[in-house]
């Protein structure tokens, strides 16, 4: 490829054509401030409309400054990015942004994370030089996200995940100068909304204008109750991102010193969600296998493909969106649900407490977990199965609050029975996973051998949709992976056309599924976080000695002393699920 | 604002509208322009029904809606008020005028008042700027309008 010459800061650099100033000039190691620019470089995602005007540089022959985000290099450009003139009007454009945002950052719940107070650390602002009008937008507060706008800078990163990546269509940016905002239609509140609490909004902001409900308050209080006996179970993507919020490599595992932590942190029983996550498979696979079979067999009235339901923001999703197709997902609870169902009357009765004394909260990487705890359907006499998720986030702001050092805990192992889990289950934090752990112990009970190779590594990677067929000893098994709810959309309407030949599809609404989730550490826009927080998740798996769900003992124990077997009347009362119909028309808030 | 039912063939009108237009994403605002000529505003319920024809989320046809100060969400009156703000009227107090039309009749611009007998908008330029300040009632103008004069025009339509 024919390269082109530049000239940035005297440096002289060949880029290919195309290259923008921005990517240019961080190939040599000149970093440009940036703000409303979001580049995911791992799932060719980018926002760039070149709106907040803060990675402005200076080139030679033209007349006004040029945004380095959406600025392609020519031969023989010469571009300056950081003499008087860009600076001053940089700081300037800085400025303007900050005279109307609140300067409450002492208490705002993204301080110390927020894009913007950095951005003003780094260029040395240290007074608000114009005062403005100051926008009071009402603070909208949903089971999972809350909207504060008036921290809304117009970025438009929210807008980019809501309607490009995850064709939910909530958010856009409505009214128009001093009072445009970022806001679902007739600016009316989340819940109001098609919103899936997915998170990827709060998961890019720059700024505190949009946060997760925040109920580490809840959890200290019942943590400080002696009536309660209060559990723990920790979701499989917890524990390869938690690191990070103390400063760890990304992709570190901290799996043993967060079941310390949370031992610390005064939880009666530390238990794993990996758990419920192979009590999912066995559920799933079950009615996987059974529905397989039956189509193989020639049953019409079969529904294929099966779709996984274990994400909630994909079940939200698809309640709202494809009302009419509400029979094809897996009736199987996701693991979250299926723990909490299986703590408050198992475990509960095992303890021989009542289930009103026993609190079940959860620690996941995940925003809609918040909202599908809160649902009606998982709860009994009011008395939920899950009564707090927390985020990845959360439980870092509860490990600082309880003055312990995380990066010298000593590993400690889970709690039995629920905290004893297999390689299967810790897959589940990635895209591919759960379906990679259906396979295993599907092929076992479908062809009656022992399946060698556990990894299946065709059904891994990070393509936005993946096929790939797995050979059930001689029967091929046609599976569809997709993450982010746009590929799913796909995916959904292939289905719908009749154009779907997958027996089964695996779907997550995040990109990356829950490893890049709405409640995990902010990445800020390097994708090289989740490659290695996947990475992290597969050699978790390849160091546990069971890989496969059904050999789980403790599993084997549940069904022996409690359950039957998959898909018996009680598994179906408290491990399945139905789904309903949300399409409803626009409501207006008074 | 509350959800307002429209009728059955207005429905189907505004379908047309989208369908002249080949059901375009791309042609939303003169979808919205069309529609706001046929139903005079546009409710939640109009910008529901745009978005499912033309494919596109409701969030975003409001945001193209409250982008544009053409487009409404609120009935015009019986009898449109629209004071010009163009250079010739507003140097020759067209902001007097217009104050007065929000004193009397207690509504501010872009508002109607409860009695759904008037609203009250601005413009820019009539192409009457000999006659400036303008006022225009529905289609009639009024030109070198006072303060003054406004009780009288306001009375005018009062009666009717």
């Amino acid at each position: 490829m024919e390269m082109i010459n530049i000239k940035i800061d005297n440096k002289d650099i060949k880029v290919a054509p195309g290259t923008t100033v921005l990517d240019a000039a961080k190939s040599v190691g000149i970093k440009i401030p940036t703000l409303c620019y979001l580049h995911l470089h791992d799932f060719n995602i980018t926002n760039k409309p070149a709106g907040c005007r803060i990675c402005v540089v200076e080139v030679k022959g033209r007349r006004n400054l040029a945004p380095a985000c959406a600025t392609d290099c020519y031969e023989g450009m010469e571009v300056n990015t950081h003499n008087i003139r860009v600076l001053n009007s940089r700081k300037t454009v800085l400025e303007l942004i900050l005279s109307d945002h609140p300067t409450d950052c002492l208490i705002c719940p993204k301080s110390g994370s927020c894009e913007l107070q950095t951005l003003a650390q780094e260029m040395g602002i240290r007074q608000i030089e114009y005062q403005g009008e100051q926008s009071h937008y009402k603070e909208d507060t949903s089971p999972a996200i809350i909207r504060d706008v008036d921290k809304c800078i117009m970025c438009r990163r929210c807008e980019m995940m809501c309607n490009d990546v995850q064709t939910v269509g909530v958010l856009s940016a409505v009214n128009r100068g001093f009072m445009s905002v970022v806001a679902p239609a007739f600016e009316m509140n989340l819940d109001h909304s098609v919103c899936t609490y997915c998170g990827q909004c709060v998961a890019v902001c720059p700024t505190g204008a949009l946060t997760e409900v925040d109920h580490t308050n809840q959890v200290i209080r019942a943590l400080a109750d002696p009536s309660k006996t209060v559990i723990v179970q920790t979701a499989p993507a917890v524990r390869v991102a938690l690191g990070e919020e103390f400063g760890m490599e990304p992709g570190t595992r901290v799996t043993g010193k967060m079941v310390s932590a949370l031992k610390n942190l005064g939880f009666d029983y530390v238990f794993d969600t990996d758990f419920a996550a192979d009590l999912t498979i066995m559920e799933e696979g079950t009615e996987l296998l059974d529905r397989i079979t039956r189509h193989l067999k020639g049953d019409k009235t079969v529904k294929l493909p099966i779709l996984t339901s274990c994400c909630p923001g994909w079940v939200n999703f698809f309640e709202h969106q494809f009302p009419e197709m509400s029979d094809i997902p897996s009736t199987a609870r996701s693991p979250q649900q299926m723990f909490g169902a299986i703590a408050k009357t198992y475990f509960a009765d095992k303890l021989g407490i009542k289930r009103e004394n026993l609190v079940v909260v959860s620690i996941m990487p995940c925003l809609a977990k918040k909202y599908e705890c809160q649902r009606d359907e998982f709860a009994t006499n009011g008395n939920p199965d899950v009564d707090f998720a927390v985020s990845t986030r959360e439980l870092a702001h509860l490990i600082k609050q309880a003055n312990i050092d995380f990066n010298i805990l000593p590993d400690q192992d889970f709690d039995k029975p629920m905290g004893e889990s297999t390689g299967a289950a810790v897959i589940f934090g990635t895209t591919g996973g759960v379906i990679e752990a259906a396979a295993r112990t599907a092929y076992e009970i479908f062809t009656g051998k022992t399946l060698e190779k556990v990894d299946f590594k065709q059904l891994r990677g990070m393509e936005w949709i993946r096929e790939a067929t797995v050979d059930f000893d001689g029967t091929p098994i046609k599976i569809g992976i997709a993450h982010g709810l746009g590929n799913a959309r796909k995916l959904l309407q292939d289905i719908k056309d009749g154009k779907s030949e997958f027996h089964a599809i695996e779907i997550m609404a995040c990109p990356g599924g829950c490893i890049g989730g709405g409640g995990q550490p902010l990445h800020h826009g390097d994708t090289s976080i989740l490659m290695a927080r996947q990475k992290a998740i597969y050699s978790e798996d390849s160091g546990k000695a069971i890989r496969k769900s059904h050999e789980n003992p403790y599993i084997q124990t549940l069904y022996a002393e409690f359950l039957g077997k998959p898909m018996s009347e009680k598994a179906h009362h408290l491990l399945h699920t139905h789904y309903f119909d949300k399409s409803k028309p626009v409501e207006i808030d008074e | 604002m509350a959800n307002i039912k429209i009728s059955e063939q207005k429905v189907l009108q505004i379908e047309a509208i989208c369908k002249e237009f080949n059901n375009e994403k791309g042609e939303l605002i003169n979808v919205l322009h069309k529609t706001q000529s046929l139903v005079g505003y546009l409710p939640a319920e109009v910008q529901e029904i745009i978005s499912k024809n033309l494919n596109c989320s409701v969030a975003h046809v409001y945001g193209v809606v409250t982008f544009y100060s053409f487009f409404t969400m609120i009935p015009k009156g019986q009898f449109p008020i629209s004071i010009c703000m163009g250079t010739a009227c507003y140097v020759r107090g067209a902001e007097k005028v217009l104050d007065e039309f929000k004193r009397i009749l207690n509504v501010p611009v872009g508002q109607t008042t409860p009695d759904g007998k008037f609203s009250l908008s601005c413009l820019r330029c009539v192409g009457a700027c000999g006659l400036a300040p303008v006022v225009m009632v529905g289609e009639k103008v009024y030109g070198r309008v006072s303060p003054d004069g406004v009780k009288d025009i306001i009375k005018e339509y009062k009666q009717a």
